[in-house]
């Protein structure tokens, strides 16, 4: 393993607009177990985590499609925008998952809530997830079924999601996490130059931290 | 509490509302080889060492305490990613070596590292046990644990509160398993999305450590980012003679006194329940919120209104092999694991070895009980659990994470039905095709014994 290496925390590439046709995942509490399996947690990250995006939904124990997964029907195998259900990616802390669903090629989930620490780790790697009120979902996700090719469109700077429909909806997001995937910000560089506020706060700190 | 504790962590707040926090304890595990790897690729050291503990826990067998006899490369290496990141950056490992070794949500509490009023961050997101201590603490990325390594802060925008307060006393055989489910059962595995949770009222200050770690772990499950209790005299006195517990013992016992909520502080939502109306509880879907009383039977979709709600069960029922209305007793089970950071502490054993005293494991039935951590194991040992355990048919193991989540390759066949007292009962996280059912340890060992999901209260009344 010593000799391996995990991608880097370089900048990350940023996000501005989208226009996809959405592969839907409609139940809620789709949890990181199955988006990625517990037992590809130890592969190095520069290995392609796609191959094992929702693995044991998506394939058969030999290896062979299920048929009906989303995933493998002919329009969603090359979607850049998930939907999903209430509580999507609820769970674990693995980041892994979030690698999973970038290396396949999404690069935004839209769903009524998420798993809060999901959520975080798809800005760090500039995964755009995108909260809108669980009627709209279900209209986007009934879109999507009705005609697969549909598409969507996400404008970040703009902070809306246009459905097949035209329909136009606004969704909230941290300014914070805007300007990170916008920018593709580097945070870790950017904390690094408030090393002296940090350094002030650590010399304000008792030997014991109560 | 939460506020206080927040504002005291607060190196300073941006226009836009976030906030960078200063951490205090950063606990680290076999699995954070990635964010090492991370800052080893920027040419970055970790800031200080000297708040990063660790211990490997995800990919270390039960069956060894021998690094060089694990035959998966990809997991041995794990485990000495996390040794040599030790040595190069100095921090603090309880390793296989030094008998220290544990699940890290058992290590911290047990070592006195995790304190009231401290701000607690470690890869994985059952960090929230640590906030039965009056400890604000929860779950993070692989770059957010880079993150910290490299600056002992995060960026955080303050979460919402909420308070959850179950009154009275709770029944005989009844624990804090129960009332953890109970709780996800109530509000759902999303009922506390986006919030802090503190834990209140007398079924929840009655409750032991122990007790309150097992609760606080699984706010994740109900979608809390940390949960928390207020500290009191139970906390001093887990805490008082650790081997981290603060030298100046009575000024952090005065400090520790401020920290919980002042009367009247007011939480952005509020939810009340019953303890006496909590009775042993099990989970029969795939996910924490499909939890029902012992005594109840399988809900019906064709009876459930939602249409979602019942092609979610109908879809539970395929996977975990049961159907509509069968009782929750006549549920056969194949394995038992007696283990996890949720239930894998001495309190939890003494409980389980309570029921397994003079019984054996059900013919066709593996029984495992796995310790939280070697110093746990050494106390069961000491207190004769052991013997307890094995005489009655169940494997004695090594301690770690184990058949919880399975990364060290423990995990059960497909098809097989578990019995667990760990925290997740997702699809495959037990291993592809594994069905699990959640419990507290008295009632897996009542599954051990009996062969099926039982009522703990009739076993033991029944003697």
């Amino acid at each position: 393993m010593s000799a391996r290496s995990w991608r880097g925390a370089e900048a990350m590439e940023p996000f501005r607009t989208l226009r996809s046709a959405a592969v839907p995942f409609a139940r809620s509490n789709i949890d990181t177990d199955q988006i990625l399996p517990a037992r590809f947690l130890s592969r190095p990250r520069d290995d392609n985590h796609g191959a094992y995006l929702f693995r044991d939904l998506r394939l058969d124990p030999d290896g062979n499609e299920i048929a009906d997964f989303p995933l493998n029907q002919p329009h969603w195998r090359e979607a850049r925008i998930a939907l999903g259900g209430r509580n999507f990616a609820c769970g674990s802390s693995r980041e892994n998952a979030v690698w999973a669903l970038y290396d396949h090629g999404v690069r935004a989930v839209i769903a009524p809530s998420f798993g809060d620490i999901f959520a975080n780790n798809s800005v760090k790697n500039g995964m755009l997830a995108v909260t809108l009120p669980e009627e709209v979902v279900a209209s986007l996700i009934a879109q999507s079924i009705a005609d697969p090719a549909a598409e969507i469109a996400i404008d970040l700077p703009a902070q809306t999601v246009t459905g097949p429909d035209g329909a136009v909806h606004h969704f909230e997001i941290d300014p914070f996490a805007k300007k990170s995937l916008l920018e593709g910000l580097d945070e870790l560089g950017f904390t690094l130059t408030h090393a002296e506020e940090i350094a002030a706060f650590e010399r304000r700190l008792g030997r014991d931290n109560f | 509490m939460f506020e206080k504790i927040w504002a005291r962590h607060r190196v300073l707040e941006r226009e836009d509302g976030q906030t960078l926090l200063y951490v205090d304890r950063h606990l680290v595990h076999d699995g954070s080889a990635p964010a090492f790897e991370m800052l080893r690729k920027r040419g970055i050291a970790p800031r200080a060492p000297d708040r990063i503990f660790a211990t490997p826990d995800h990919y270390v067998p039960t069956d060894t305490r021998d690094v060089d006899a694990i035959a998966n490369t990809e997991h041995r290496g794990m485990v000495e990613a996390l040794e040599r990141n030790a040595a190069e950056s100095g921090f603090r490992l309880f390793g296989l070596k030094d008998g220290g070794q544990g699940i890290v949500h058992v290590v911290g509490p047990e070592t006195g590292l995790s304190q009231p009023g401290m701000l607690i961050v470690c890869g994985d997101s059952h960090t929230s046990t640590h906030g039965a201590l009056g400890a604000l603490a929860f779950g993070i990325g692989s770059t957010e644990v880079a993150h910290v390594l490299g600056t002992q802060t995060l960026w955080q925008r303050k979460p919402r509160t909420m308070r959850i307060t179950v009154n009275g006393t709770l029944g005989f055989g009844v624990t804090a398993k129960d009332v953890i489910l109970a709780i996800i059962a109530e509000i759902g595995a999303a009922g506390a999305t986006g919030h802090v949770i503190e834990y209140a009222g007398s079924a929840i200050t009655g409750l032991s450590m122990e007790g309150r770690l097992t609760l606080c772990n699984m706010s994740i499950e109900a979608g809390g980012r940390a949960g928390m209790v207020a500290p009191d005299e139970t906390t001093f006195a887990y805490l008082k003679g650790r081997e981290y517990a603060p030298a100046d013992w009575d000024l952090a016992v005065a400090r520790w006194r401020e920290l919980p909520s002042d009367p009247g502080a007011v939480f952005d939502r509020e939810v009340v329940l019953d303890g006496n109306a909590i009775a042993p509880m099990v989970t029969w879907g795939n996910s924490p919120e499909d939890a029902l009383p012992i005594t109840a039977s399988l809900p019906d979709p064709e009876r459930e209104a939602d249409a979602e709600r019942a092609a979610t069960i109908r879809a539970n029922f395929a996977y975990m092999g049961l159907a509509p209305g069968m009782p929750l007793t006549d549920i056969k089970v194949d394995r038992v694991f007696i283990g996890s950071c949720t239930n894998g502490r001495i309190e939890d054993l003494r409980a389980a070895a309570e029921v397994a005293r003079g019984r054996r494991v059900a013919p066709g039935v593996t029984a495992w009980v796995v310790p939280g951590s070697a110093p746990v194991k050494r106390q069961a040992e000491a207190e004769g659990l052991d013997r307890v355990f094995t005489e009655a048919g169940f494997a004695w193991r090594e301690a770690g994470c184990s058949m919880c989540l399975g990364t060290n390759g423990e995990i059960a066949a497909p098809g097989e039905r578990v019995a667990s007292t760990s925290n997740r009962n997702f699809r495959g996280r037990q291993g592809p095709g594994a069905r699990t059912h959640l419990l507290g340890p008295a009632m897996a060992a009542a599954a051990a014994v009996t062969g099926h999901l039982a009522d703990v209260r009739q076993i033991m009344a029944g003697g």
